[in-house]
C-alpha cells in the first residue's frame, strides 16, 4: 500500500514524486539530495487530483517510508491533521495580503517533527497579485526544511515570477475506466454504479463519488439533464434558469449554515465568552464581524462550485449531442440519456450545439467573475433555445 | 426670539441690521441669508425684501431701495455676489454699510477671495455681523455636516451611519441634507446604519426600476436620461441591471400566463399585486418570447461588463438601453 495508490491514473507524476521524496529523505540523512525541489506547482483540469497528489507527496515527505500510508505520519497528513503540514484551501473567493503574511511567517518555523514544514497550498489561483508577491519571497528563499506545494489548474494561473520558481507536475484526467476502479477498490461501491458515475463525472474523481454515494446529488444530475428538452419557450427558459439557481443554493444553504455555527461558536469561546452570552472582552466585535465576512464570502464560493457543477452536468449533455451528430464510437457520458441525447441531436445542426456549449461556457466565466447567477444563467438558458 | 443672534452677548443687545455672509458653499449661503431675512420679518412681518446682483447694481440704485416707502415698512437688501460691485458703486455700498438708516437691514453675500476685497474689509470694519460658509470638501467635513443637519432637524446619528449615508448619498449637500431630514422624520430620530441602508435601497430601487420601466415600454430616451439621474445620484449599477433583469423577466410571467386568467385570478397565478399586472400588460406590447430573450442576452453582457470593471459602467447600461430597444422591435 502507499499514499500514491489513489493517485489515478498518474504514473509519470507518481514515478517523479516517488524520486523527489527518496531525494528529501536523503538531505534528512545529511546527503546532497539532488532532486530535491522546495517549491512545486501541481497543475491539471479540475477532478485530475491536483491536491489529492500535492497530499500525498506531502505524507511520502513526512513518512521514514517515504509515503507507506499506514504509518501515523501517513495518516496524520492525509487526514489533515499533521502539525507539520498546513493545508491552505482559501474558502473565499480570493486571498489577501494579509493571509499570506501570516501564512508565511507560520510556513518559517522549524518543523516540530525534525522533518519537513510543508505548505500545501490549493487553489492557489485564488491568491492576489498582492499576496503572490509576498508568497514570492518566502518560495525564492525558502528556510531550509520547508517544502511549498502550490495547486492550480493551469501554470499560466499564476504570476510568471511564482510559477517560474516552482517544478511543475502536471496531471491529467483520468479515464474514467481508472476512476471506476478505484471506487470500487477503495469505496467498495458496486461495479456498474462506480462505471455509471465515473462516466457522468468524466474524470472528476470526487465528483464521481458523489454521484455513486448520494442519491440527492444523483436526482440534482436528473433535473439538470431535464433543462434541454424542458425549453419550449421564454418562460420556460426563465423558469429552467431560476431552478438552477435556487438548487445550487438549497444545495450549499445547510452546509454553509452548519460550518459558519460551528465557526462561530468555536470563536465565541475562544475570546472568552462564559456561560449564557455573556462576557465578550473589548473589540470582540471587530473579530466576529471579520469572521462574518469571511463566512459570506464562503458560502457565494459555495454557491457558485455548486452551480458550476450543475452546468459542468448541462455541457456534458451537449457534448454528448455532438459525439453523436459527428457520428464517433465515443462512449457517451450520460449514457443513461442516450435516447433523449438523440432526440437533440437529430433536431439540430451541430453549429448550433457548438454555439450552445459556448453559451454554457461564457456562462461558467461570467459566474467565476461574479456576475449576478440568476441573470447569468437566464441569459444561458435562452441562449440555448434562441440563437 | 430665536437662536444666539437674538441673545444677550456681553450684555449688549447685538444689531443684526447689516449682515456679511462669506463663502461659496451655497446651501449654506443661502440658509444664512434666509435666516437673516427671517429676522428682519421678525421684527416688521411687512418687510419689504430686494434682492440685487452685486454686478447688475447701478448708482443710486441703493439709495432707492433704502429710501423709505409710502407705508413706511422696514426695508430689507440682499446683495448677491457682493464682489462683483463696480468700483463706481463701491462707495455708495460702503457708506449705506457704515451708517444704515432705521429700518433697513443689509445683507451682502461675499464669496470671499482676493476679488471685491475691500468691499468685505470695509463692511466687516462697518461691524457686519460675519457668518462664513466655507466648501465643504473633505469627507470629515461632510461626515460633520450631517451630524449637524440631522442634530438640526431634531434627530441624532452615530458617525458610522453619517459615514454609510455619505458613501450612499454622494457629496451634493442638498441631497445631504435632504436625506437628513427625511431620515429623521422616517425614525423619530435616531439614526442609526439600519436605518441608512433602508433609506437607500428604497431610493435605489425606485430609481433603478424607473429606468427598467421606460427601457421596457420602449421610450429609450427617458430612460437613458433617468439613467443618468440614477447614475449621478450615486445608485450602483449594478442596480440597474438588476431591475431591468427584474422588468424583463415581468414581462415573461405576464406574457406566458394563461390566456384566459383575467383580473384578480391572473393577479393571483402571477403572485404580483393587480395593478402591477395592469402595467405589465401594457408593457407587453411590441414583445415576442424571441425579444425578450434578445434583451436579457443583452442585460447579462452589461452585467459581466459592470462586474469585469473592463467598460465603463455608464457606457455599458446605455447600450443595454439601446439594445433592449432594439429587441422589442424584433419580430
Ligand atoms: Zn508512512
Amino acid at each position: 500500500m502507499s499514499v500514491f495508490d489513489d493517485l489515478v491514473g498518474q504514473e509519470p507524476a507518481v514515478r517523479e514524486l516517488r524520486s523527489a521524496a527518496a531525494s528529501a529523505a536523503e538531505v534528512l540523512r545529511g546527503g546532497s539530495g539532488a532532486g530535491m525541489t522546495h517549491a512545486w506547482l501541481f497543475t491539471g483540469p479540475p477532478g485530475s487530483g491536483r491536491s489529492v497528489a500535492a497530499r500525498a507527496f506531502a505524507a511520502a515527505l513526512q513518512c521514514p517510508d517515504l509515503g507507506c500510508g499506514e504509518c501515523d505520519a501517513c495518516r496524520h497528513v492525509l487526514a489533515g491533521t499533521h502539525a507539520d503540514v498546513e493545508v491552505v484551501r482559501p474558502s473565499g473567493l480570493s486571498y489577501g495580503v494579509k493571509d499570506s503574511r501570516d501564512l508565511v511567517l507560520r510556513a518559517g518555523s522549524r518543523p516540530s517533527g525534525g522533518r519537513w514544514q510543508v505548505v500545501c497550498f490549493e487553489d492557489a489561483d485564488r491568491a492576489t497579485e498582492q499576496a503572490a508577491n509576498v508568497l514570492l519571497k518566502a518560495i525564492e528563499e525558502p528556510a531550509p526544511r520547508t517544502v511549498w506545494l502550490l495547486c492550480a489548474p493551469s501554470p499560466e494561473d499564476l504570476v510568471l515570477t511564482i510559477r517560474s520558481r516552482c517544478r511543475l507536475v502536471t496531471l491529467r484526467t483520468p479515464p474514467s475506466a481508472a476512476v471506476a476502479e478505484v471506487l470500487v477498490r477503495r469505496d467498495g461501491i458496486d461495479t456498474d454504479m462506480a462505471a455509471f458515475a465515473a462516466r457522468a463525472a468524466q474524470g472528476h474523481i470526487g465528483r464521481a463519488r458523489r454521484l455513486a454515494t448520494d442519491a440527492e446529488a444523483r436526482r440534482r444530475r436528473e433535473e439538470v439533464l431535464r433543462i434541454p428538452l424542458s425549453l419550449d419557450g421564454i418562460g420556460a427558459c426563465l423558469s429552467a434558469a431560476a431552478q438552477l439557481v435556487e438548487a445550487a443554493e438549497g444545495e450549499t444553504n445547510a452546509a454553509a449554515g452548519e460550518l459558519d455555527a460551528a465557526e462561530t461558536a468555536e470563536l465565541r469561546r475562544a475570546l472568552g465568552e462564559r456561560e449564557g452570552g455573556k462576557g465578550l472582552p473589548r473589540g470582540s466585535a471587530a473579530v466576529l464581524r471579520d469572521l462574518e465576512e469571511r463566512q459570506k464570502s464562503r458560502t457565494t464560493r459555495m454557491r457558485r462550485d455548486a452551480l458550476d457543477r450543475a452546468l459542468l452536468d448541462l455541457a456534458s449533455f451537449y457534448r454528448d449531442v455532438l459525439i453523436v451528430q459527428a457520428g464517433s464510437g465515443i462512449d457517451l457520458a450520460n449514457a443513461d440519456k442516450e435516447e433523449e441525447i438523440r432526440g437533440v441531436a437529430s433536431g439540430a445542426a451541430p453549429e448550433t450545439t457548438l454555439r450552445r456549449l459556448e453559451a454554457i461556457m461564457e456562462c461558467r466565466e461570467r459566474l467565476e467573475a461574479n456576475a449576478n447567477p440568476l441573470l447569468a444563467v437566464e441569459a444561458m438558458t435562452v441562449s440555448l433555445q434562441f440563437h | 426670539m430665536r437662536g444666539p443672534r437674538h441673545g444677550m452677548l456681553h450684555g449688549v443687545e447685538r444689531d443684526y441690521s447689516l449682515v456679511l455672509v462669506v463663502g461659496e458653499e451655497d446651501l449654506l449661503v443661502d440658509r444664512a441669508v434666509a435666516d437673516a431675512v427671517g429676522t428682519a420679518r421678525e421684527a416688521d412681518p411687512e418687510a419689504d425684501v430686494h434682492e440685487v446682483f452685486g454686478g447688475s447694481l447701478a448708482p443710486g440704485e441703493l439709495a432707492e431701495l433704502a429710501a423709505p416707502s409710502l407705508f413706511g415698512g422696514r426695508r430689507v437688501i440682499v446683495i448677491r455676489s457682493a464682489q462683483d460691485v463696480a468700483k463706481g458703486v463701491l462707495g455708495e455700498v460702503t457708506g449705506y454699510a457704515k451708517g444704515l438708516p432705521p429700518d433697513v437691514a443689509l445683507v451682502l453675500v461675499h464669496a470671499g477671495g482676493a476679488k471685491g476685497k475691500s468691499l468685505l474689509d470695509a463692511v466687516t470694519q462697518a461691524g457686519a455681523h460675519v457668518i462664513t460658509c466655507p466648501k465643504v470638501s473633505k469627507p470629515s467635513e461632510r461626515v460633520n455636516f450631517i451630524r449637524a443637519e440631522v442634530r438640526r432637524a431634531g434627530g441624532t446619528i452615530t458617525e458610522d451611519a453619517a459615514r454609510t449615508l455619505l458613501d450612499a448619498v454622494g457629496n451634493d449637500l442638498r441631497e445631504l441634507a435632504g436625506a437628513c431630514g427625511q431620515l429623521v422624520s422616517d425614525t423619530a430620530g435616531v439614526v442609526d446604519g439600519a436605518a441608512v441602508a433602508r433609506y437607500h435601497r428604497g431610493r435605489a430601487e425606485v430609481s433603478g426600476f424607473t429606468v427598467a420601466d421606460r427601457a421596457v415600454e420602449g421610450r429609450s430616451a427617458d430612460a437613458l436620461e433617468q439613467l443618468r439621474w440614477a447614475l449621478t445620484t450615486g445608485v450602483s449599477p449594478v442596480l440597474i441591471t438588476s431591475a431591468l433583469a427584474q422588468g424583463l423577466r415581468s414581462l415573461s410571467k405576464v406574457g406566458s400566463a394563461p390566456r384566459n386568467l383575467r383580473g384578480p385570478a391572473l393577479a393571483r397565478e402571477l403572485g404580483m399585486p393587480a395593478w402591477k399586472v395592469d402595467r405589465v400588460r401594457q408593457q407587453l406590447r411590441g414583445w415576442t418570447g424571441e425579444g425578450v430573450a434578445r434583451a436579457l442576452k443583452a442585460v447579462a453582457e452589461a452585467d459581466a461588463q459592470v462586474k469585469g470593471g473592463g467598460a465603463d459602467p455608464a457606457y455599458a447600461l446605455e447600450r443595454a438601453i439601446m439594445e433592449i430597444a432594439e429587441a422589442r422591435a424584433f419580430r
